[in-house]
């Protein structure tokens, strides 16, 4: 099962699945992380985390622990 | 007839731009009741029946952050006549999904198409009449910066004010979900629920994703709540996915079909912007964080030791002390005559104006002012209005210097770069920067806050920003190296390493507390574009955070100055005397034993110089010149009575009460600036007591296990101090408490 966090940096997925519940995978869903979104992944932070991404035409910063949740392919 | 609007939208759309373009300066700022959330209002320029509501920038209508909840509510208590929804025109997908949600709201929507020349720019096309019909309601193209279409924006908006026509809901999801937000709808009217028939589909749709919020405003009978669920479990199991994100999928569905209309984009996606460009250097591996380094010396350099401290030095010797002189007119040959004749006058050259002091004086001399009322006035009110005035230059230099980083997007990638440091400490990456304003002046280190998002976070950090040494703690900080360590060079560097070391520790500790366990929102931080910074509103924020100050932190400096001022004046007969026999003195030489486990118990002067370092750290060292040595006027680090006070104490006595001043509550500046973040007296007596409690147990536990290992016995207090270190440390390693998720599940089992 690969995720968020396995990515690379210049590398685009597609969302598969979110994995979570309640407030957490609420905010990455409004965010516009929801199944089906393309997402290419820009850099890692200087210290390694957090991951910037680019969805929607926009750039997103979210920590590791979190694109954990994310399922792609 | 009033007239209200609301404004509403992402972060980083505009909106503040146009806030401000709308109500000048006719802006009023405060915090929502009893939160750290700002709340911003203003009447609308050359209207002034019409009110203008800010509200906090969001992402979504969700029940989980405090800006949300905060929005919410007012939209569905207060009814604002219209909405006026702030798009990004350049991001429009992610700022959609919010106006389908104040679309359902029943409020007349206005949308100002926010940012449309950067749209041109990249030659991206955007229908705007499309756009209109399919969302069914106007759609204005606006460019806040330039000032283009609001003329527009704020006449559709009050034309729907007065039509006071609800705007329907048109957005249309699948078949399937629509049946049963239908059904749960008709539930709800048949329950007797739905006191406001335009807000149904708001209500169908919050109950369907089990807004834990509404369920507990509602008081739904249990046989409604099954019904409820019913309906919502049939929907998931057939949709195979949780009704959360079946809505949210659904929006984000809706709105990429309603784009594939309405928008065409020129740039193929995963070329680089500008904005990305200049990333590539500020948020490049190698390059981040010396750049920022570099940032931070100069913003640092400039409002604190060169113009910042121009200003204040002129503030506070010139405008509040003896005078200066205009335009600096005449101080060259003065500074020159005065070389060979020390006691050259200055006023007998160039152009002088006196200090306030010195004409009150006269003044009321003149007038043959009572000696006491003459002291009142000086040694009190000036004093007090001149410790606050005095700070003023450099803060208001420091607020233009954040509101740029702020304006122009750098902070998003301050909090970037440094949230893996941070966050371990239970801190955010944001909370970097009020520790390094703090040092120059706590007060913007504590306003500096604002711009952290997560409440539980920003609390914290307006808690622990006062320990970094600021540069009022720097004279205590001479005084006792010179006094008693010989001026050596590492007592400096050990107290700024104290202050972190106390913020880091503080962070880790209150975090894992109960109430701090706060929003359980991810780190989720969009990086917005980079743009110029506007004049205009760089120094609106500039100037509403320095008047806040002036306001809320001066009345508490100066009601404290004269409180103290009489207490050190007066004895208990109300007879004026020398500060020795004052009720000050008094109080103090009852109070000191309370620090004798710190070491300095013997010492009342300690206990009043604290006490007077409430209203400015620096009177610390003048109020022991004063009382050791019957100065009336002392040098920044007090050099003229180190003997005395090497006499007096014992190096670990020194530095524990050096510790316990860098620890404990700053001055009342500060407390002002806490009390205005926090919002509430209850959170400001929390800080304070806090910090009161961490300085005294610092102190004490440093100076008994000082005495310990310097070969003391070991009594009560050791033991106590020893158990004290322990249940810190328990406290500092203990494992964080699980965060409630599923707070969601268990309404439903009730």
């Amino acid at each position: 099962m690969r995720t968020l966090a396995d990515v690379r940096p210049g590398e685009s997925v597609t969302v598969l699945r979110l994995q979570g519940q309640g407030p957490v995978k609420r905010r990455i869903m409004d965010m516009g992380i929801t199944k089906g979104t393309f997402i290419t992944v820009r850099k890692l932070a200087p210290l390694g985390d957090p991951l910037e991404i680019n969805l929607r035409n926009y750039e997103l910063s979210l920590r590791k622990e979190d694109a954990k949740m994310i399922e792609v392919e | 007839m009033s007239v209200k609007i609301a404004l509403a939208g992402n972060p980083n759309s505009g909106k503040t731009t146009i806030f401000n373009a709308l109500t000048g300066s006719s802006q009023h700022v405060g915090n929502w009741p009893g939160v750290t959330v700002e709340k911003k209002d203003g009447r609308l320029k050359g209207k002034p029946d019409v009110v203008i509501q800010d509200l906090p920038g969001i992402y979504s209508l969700s029940p989980y952050t405090l800006e949300e909840v905060v929005t919410r509510n007012y939209l569905v208590a207060e009814k604002p006549d219209t909405i006026i929804n702030i798009v990004d025109a350049s991001n429009l997908e992610r700022n959609l999904y919010l106006t389908t949600q104040l679309l359902e709201l029943g409020i007349p929507v206005v949308i100002a198409l926010n940012m449309m020349d950067i749209v041109r720019k990249r030659g991206d096309k955007i229908d705007v009449s499309k756009l209109q019909d399919q969302l069914r309601c106007p759609v204005v193209e606006t460019s806040a910066v330039s000032g283009d279409g609001l003329q527009q924006l704020i006449n559709q908006a009050c034309e729907l004010a007065q039509l006071g026509k609800a705007s329907q809901p048109q957005i249309v999801f699948s078949q399937r979900l629509e049946k049963t937000l239908a059904q749960v709808g008709d539930l709800l009217e048949t329950a007797g629920v739905l006191k406001r028939p335009e807000l149904k589909r708001w209500l169908a749709v919050k109950l369907f994703e089990r807004d834990e919020k509404l369920l507990a405003e509602l008081h739904l009978s249990d046989t409604v709540r099954q019904r409820l669920e019913k309906m919502t479990a049939e929907c998931e199991a057939e949709l195979d996915d949780d009704s959360e994100s079946i809505i949210t999928n659904e929006r984000y569905e809706y709105i990429s079909r309603l784009l594939q209309q309405a928008a065409k984009k020129t740039l193929p996606t995963g070329q680089l912007s500008l904005s990305d460009k200049i990333d590539k250097v500020v948020t490049n591996r190698l390059l981040a964080l010396p750049i920022f380094a570099a940032v931070m010396f100069v913003i640092y350099y400039v409002s604190i030791t060169t113009v910042g401290g121009l200003l204040t030095d002129w503030a506070n010797d010139g405008v509040f002390g003896d005078g200066w002189h205009l335009f600096g007119i005449g101080s060259g040959a003065y500074e020159a005559a005065a070389e060979i004749d020390p006691d050259a006058d200055p006023a007998e050259f160039g152009v002088w104006v006196p200090g306030i002091p010195v004409v009150l004086e006269n003044l009321l001399a003149a007038v043959n002012c009572a000696d006491w009322l003459q002291s009142l006035v000086l040694d009190g009110i000036v004093a007090g209005v001149g410790a606050v005035l005095g700070f003023l230059p450099q803060m208001m230099m420091l607020f233009i210097f954040l509101a740029i980083l702020e304006d122009c997007g750098y902070m998003a990638r301050v909090a970037f770069i440094m949230d893996r440091i941070f966050r371990r400490f239970g801190l955010s990456g944001k909370s970097f920067i009020p520790m390094l304003v703090a040092t120059g002046c706590g007060v913007p280190g504590v306003m500096a806050t604002r711009t952290i998002e997560k409440e539980a976070d920003r609390k914290i950090a307006i808690v622990t920003t006062t320990f970094m040494p600021c540069g009022a703690k720097l004279p205590i900080i001479a005084l006792i190296a010179g006094a008693l360590f010989a001026e050596s060079g590492w007592v400096a560097p050990i107290c700024y390493f104290i202050g972190i070391a106390a913020i880091i520790v503080s962070g880790i500790i209150l975090k894992k507390m109960r109430f701090f366990a706060g929003d359980p929102a991810p780190f989720v931080m969009e990086l917005p574009s980079y743009h110029l910074p506007q004049v205009k509103s760089v120094l609106l924020t500039m100037w509403d955070r320095s008047q806040s100050f002036v306001k809320k932190a001066g009345t508490i400096i100066l009601l404290s100055t004269i409180v103290i001022w009489a207490l050190s004046s007066y004895n208990f007969s109300m007879q004026p005397t020398e500060t020795q026999d004052s009720m000050l003195a008094d109080i103090g030489r009852t109070v000191a034993p309370v620090f004798a486990p710190l070491g300095w118990g013997d010492q009342w002067e300690a206990a009043v110089g604290t006490v007077t370092g409430l209203i400015a750290k620096e009177n610390v060292v003048s109020t022991f010149g004063s009382l050791y040595a019957g100065l009336d006027e002392v040098s920044e680090d007090g050099n003229e009575f180190w003997a005395v006070v090497a006499a007096k104490y014992t190096p670990l006595a020194a530095f524990s009460f050096m510790l316990f001043n860098l620890l404990c509550a700053p001055c009342f500046a500060a407390i002002g600036a806490i009390r205005r973040e926090m919002g509430s007296l209850r959170w400001t007596a929390f800080a304070v007591g806090y910090q009161c409690a961490l300085a005294y147990a610092s102190a004490m536990v440093f100076y008994q296990i000082g005495i310990l290992l310097n070969g003391g016995t070991f009594g009560l207090l050791s033991a106590f101090s020893l158990a004290l270190l322990a249940v810190f440390l328990w406290l500092l390693l203990r494992p964080e408490p699980k965060a409630s998720q599923n707070k969601i599940q268990t309404v439903f089992e009730s």
